[in-house]
């Protein structure tokens, strides 16, 4: 296993973590361009722009991206996020070289009318699927809460009016004030020939005109808010909430996620063994996020809508309970075991490295090795754990609820 | 234009395969089979345990018992709390799964390679000596309503469980959730019996895929399962299918559009065939269904068809979610491409299906939880295992010609189509 980067003149940056046993070789461009980058106006256009780059180019229709990505054997995808904008293939070995040239072809997309207009389409009906979906886009509801005014409270999808309203032009002003070589890292993971890469990449990427890209550092302000929404169709009720945790660069974090697993895991955590053990909830956890600047961690709860006012209560009390009292040195060491065995169970797969080394770089300009990922979450202490629950706490939160009532009894936000 | 030249080399796909002569088969006195496929270049092993315990056991007033009993065992085994029985697993890192089909109740389990045996031994203790302790039984009773609530608000899976309803003969065809009055009806001593009766080892499979030895793990099932003592299952009778056509009202912005078709099960000389065919409809992004639908018409972010098998009958199920005003076109489009199935497939369609496959077959070796399953699922469906190498072998060997003649003589029709939306539609002439 042996990590290789470089960089283009333009400002390409190349990350690789080659392992000459692999099956397969996992590539990605990861492009900072997130909803947070959007103006108002826009709502949505990053989302939308990654569609579109599956559109073709001056040189490709639309169908032959998908046919040829297709007769790649390809496992290829790309997603959008609040940061960032990530296109990426899994393929054997030998093909690493084309499947390179495909995705870089793609970057510089022609963006035609057509294709737009019939691709909107297909972005309305998407948000569509999640308005019908829990827990009915209430995630993105309390963060615009809890964020409001930072560009972190921006939509990922947009609503059907931002995406019904967009233009091409609008698309291309966006393309050409994000998609900077500069602003773009292209990661690989498996077996990966690093000299070809970059020999290709310089090839097909380093032509692409540099210019200056900014992103807004401005900083969080934290709004603990709620909101309910009635829903009656809804058979459950759903209850996101959100805190403020470390950021992307913060050492905390590998803390906090340990934190975070103590009290919220899927399993045998202390909201599992209270609500969902028990049957009083369908699901009640906490996850953490990580991002530029600033951090959350999330809640979420499905529950009976008439258990709900009660079962918030008790995510409460669990909250301010590990608040006052802290965590075990025994919960402790079970979250490691977990996080640890998760982390070298996942580096089985290049596409899963992929996306880790890609991440690191994106975010922090570091590359961990497997073991070291596990060295981190071996080091933290409970004294680590302590900090973090000192510094951020559990309980002051943004809440969202979404479902059959509007009148639950939320819980006022008070500082402990 | 882009070039058109073949992407993927066209050597056969079994020459990059692992030779994969290494699938130990080990049969207990008591019926239970063992398979193990070692896979030494990973660091991980995963277990797959399917139990002859699936909903079609299910009394007929007690529909969901099935999955009450897998929530139950859970709650402690052997010297084991329900608390102690989670931590452990934990403490060894051990990533698990659970679920009951129709068929089977499965156990599944991820680990480093070292965790393996006593991970097996818990396992063991929660497939034979479960606590099913009564002062849980009332919270194990709310987690099964709260898998049945939380369904209701899940609109595409909800189509699919009514299209799978439809389309089998009951009780093929039934979700494993069950139902309320079922989930409500159950006492301690059904959970008990339907243990007593299900849990055991004739019919039973434990898969193992990944680094370990084989002879330390063949002693060691011998050890935890060798003296399971085996029970007579009781015959099944197949009733009745459902409705062809089924419309379930739900106010809601999308139509959930749900089509089956009878297909052959995967033990059939012709399933890839079979699986040939629904690639071509179905597999990446140049698929028919996602360039008709999708691409070129904007109708669907979601649409799909895949091949479901139970033992002896097969079905193709497809799905799509659009807006209630484009459902119509939708179901019209995806019926139309049903139908042009009869008419063949074309060379390109095929090489294209079978670089994905290739790639998709030699990435299976990365992963050890995915063979585990896989294997497991053979000797279900074959009573043997297939290789990778022998699927490799098949899938080299199918052709344009023997997939258009497969599908002149099982054109797709008959079709059952279930929607969930805010309106019904209208089945053309002559689908059903």
């Amino acid at each position: 296993m042996e990590f290789r980067n470089s960089r283009l003149e333009n400002g390409l940056e190349i990350v690789a973590e080659c392992n000459p046993h692999a099956y397969s070789t996992s590539l990605a461009f990861f492009v900072r361009a997130g909803a947070r980058d959007e103006p108002e106006s826009v709502s949505g256009v990053s989302h939308f722009l990654e569609h579109m780059v599956f559109k073709g180019t001056p040189t490709r229709s639309a169908a032959d991206v998908n046919l040829e990505l297709d007769e790649l054997g390809a496992n290829s995808n790309a997603y959008t996020s609040e940061e960032q904008t990530v296109y990426y293939a899994t393929v054997l070995p030998e093909l690493q070289s084309q499947t390179t040239q495909l995705l870089a072809d793609i970057m510089r997309p022609e963006l035609r009318d057509s294709d737009f207009e019939t691709e909107k389409k297909v972005i309305i009906e998407e948000i569509r699927k999640y308005d019908d979906q829990p827990p009915y886009g209430a995630h993105e509801k309390c963060m615009a809460l809890f964020f409001q005014g930072h560009p972190l409270a921006n939509s990922i999808l947009g609503t059907e009016k931002s995406v019904g309203a967009l233009t091409v032009a609008q698309m291309r002003d966006y393309f050409r004030a994000r998609y900077s070589p500069s602003n773009i890292v292209f990661a690989a993971a498996g077996r990966v020939d690093f000299d070809r890469l970059e020999r290709d990449l310089e090839k097909w990427c380093g032509t692409w005109e540099p210019f200056i890209t900014q992103r807004s550092a401005s900083s969080a302000r934290h709004l603990c808010a709620s909101r309910q929404e009635r829903r009656e169709q809804a058979t459950q009720q759903y209850i996101i909430q959100i805190g403020a945790a470390p950021d992307a660069t913060d050492p905390q974090r590998y803390a906090n996620r340990l934190l975070t697993m103590i009290v919220g895991d899927d399993t045998s955590s202390r909201l599992y063994w209270d609500l969902v053990d028990s049957g009083r909830a369908e699901y009640a956890g906490i996850s953490s996020h990580e991002f530029q600047g600033a951090g959350m961690n999330m809640s979420y709860l499905c529950c009976e809508p008439d258990d709900a006012s009660e079962n918030l209560q008790r995510v409460l009390d669990v909250q301010r309970q590990v608040e006052s009292e802290f965590v075990t040195a025994e919960e402790l060491e079970l979250a490691k075991n977990k996080a640890c065995s998760h982390v070298v169970l996942r580096a089985e797969r290049p596409s899963s490295r992929m996306f880790s080394v890609g991440n690191g770089w994106i975010q922090r300009r570091s590359y961990l090795t497997v073991a070291e990922t596990v060295a981190r979450y071996r080091a933290v202490t409970l004294d680590d754990v302590h900090r973090v629950i000192e510094r951020y706490g559990l309980s002051r939160n943004a809440t969202c609820a979404v479902g059959p009532r509007d009148d639950l009894v939320i819980p006022p936000v008070t500082d402990t | 234009m882009a070039d058109s030249s073949p992407a993927a080399d066209s050597s056969p796909i079994v020459s990059r395969l692992e030779r994969s002569d290494n699938i130990q088969v080990h049969e207990l006195a008591n019926g239970m089979v063992v398979l193990a496929e070692s896979m030494d270049w990973l660091e991980s092993v995963s277990f797959c345990l399917l139990l002859p315990a699936g909903c079609v056991l299910d009394p007929g007033d007690r529909l969901g018992l099935s999955n009450f009993a897998c929530e139950m065992v859970q709650r402690g085994c052997g010297s084991r709390d329900s608390r102690q029985f989670i931590e452990e697993l934990d403490g060894l890192g051990v990533e698990r799964s659970c679920g009951v089909s129709s068929s089977h109740t499965t156990y599944g389990a991820a680990m480093p390679f070292e965790r393996l045996p006593a991970a097996l031994a818990i396992y063991a203790d929660l497939v034979r000596r479960p606590h099913l302790p009564a002062d849980q039984f009332e919270d194990g009773r709310q987690v099964c309503l709260q898998e049945l609530r939380a369904l209701e608000d899940d609109l595409a899976q909800r189509v699919m469980l009514e299209l799978r309803r439809c389309q089998y003969p009951s009780p093929w065809g039934r979700p494993s959730t069950g139902d309320l009055a079922g989930v409500m009806a159950a006492k301690l001593d059904d959970v008990q019996a339907f243990f007593a009766q299900h849990y055991q080892p004739r019919g039973a499979v434990l898969a193992v895929a990944g680094k370990f030895s084989w002879p330390d793990l063949r002693s060691l099932t011998e050890r935890l399962f060798g003296d399971w003592t085996p029970r007579d299952s009781p015959p099944l009778v197949s009733g009745a299918r459902g409705e062809t056509h089924v419309h379930l009202p739900h106010d809601s912005a999308q139509t959930q559009i749900a089509v089956s078709y009878d297909s052959v099960p995967y033990s059939h000389p012709d399933y890839y065939e079979a699986r040939g065919a629904v690639g071509v409809l179905s597999d990446g992004m140049s698929s028919r269904l996602f360039t008709e639908v999708r691409e070129n018409r904007g109708l669907a972010y979601s649409v799909f068809a895949s091949c479901h098998s139970l033992r002896d009958r097969g079905a193709v199920m497809c799905y799509a979610g659009t807006s209630t005003e484009l459902a119509q076109q939708t179901l019209d489009v995806l019926l139309y491409e049903l139908r042009r199935l009869r008419e063949g497939i074309q060379p390109e369609e095929l090489r294209r299906l079978k670089a994905r496959i290739k790639s998709n077959l030699i990435m299976q070796q990365e992963s050890s939880s995915s063979r585990a399953g896989s294997i497991a699922g053979d000797w279900f469906h074959l009573q043997s295992v297939r290789t990778l190498q022998e699927i490799g072998r098949k899938v080299d060997a199918l052709s344009c010609d023997s997939i258009n003649a497969y599908l002149a003589g099982n054109a797709p029709q008959g079709f059952t189509v279930v929607t969930l939306g805010a309106q019904p539609l209208e089945i053309p002439n002559g689908v059903s």
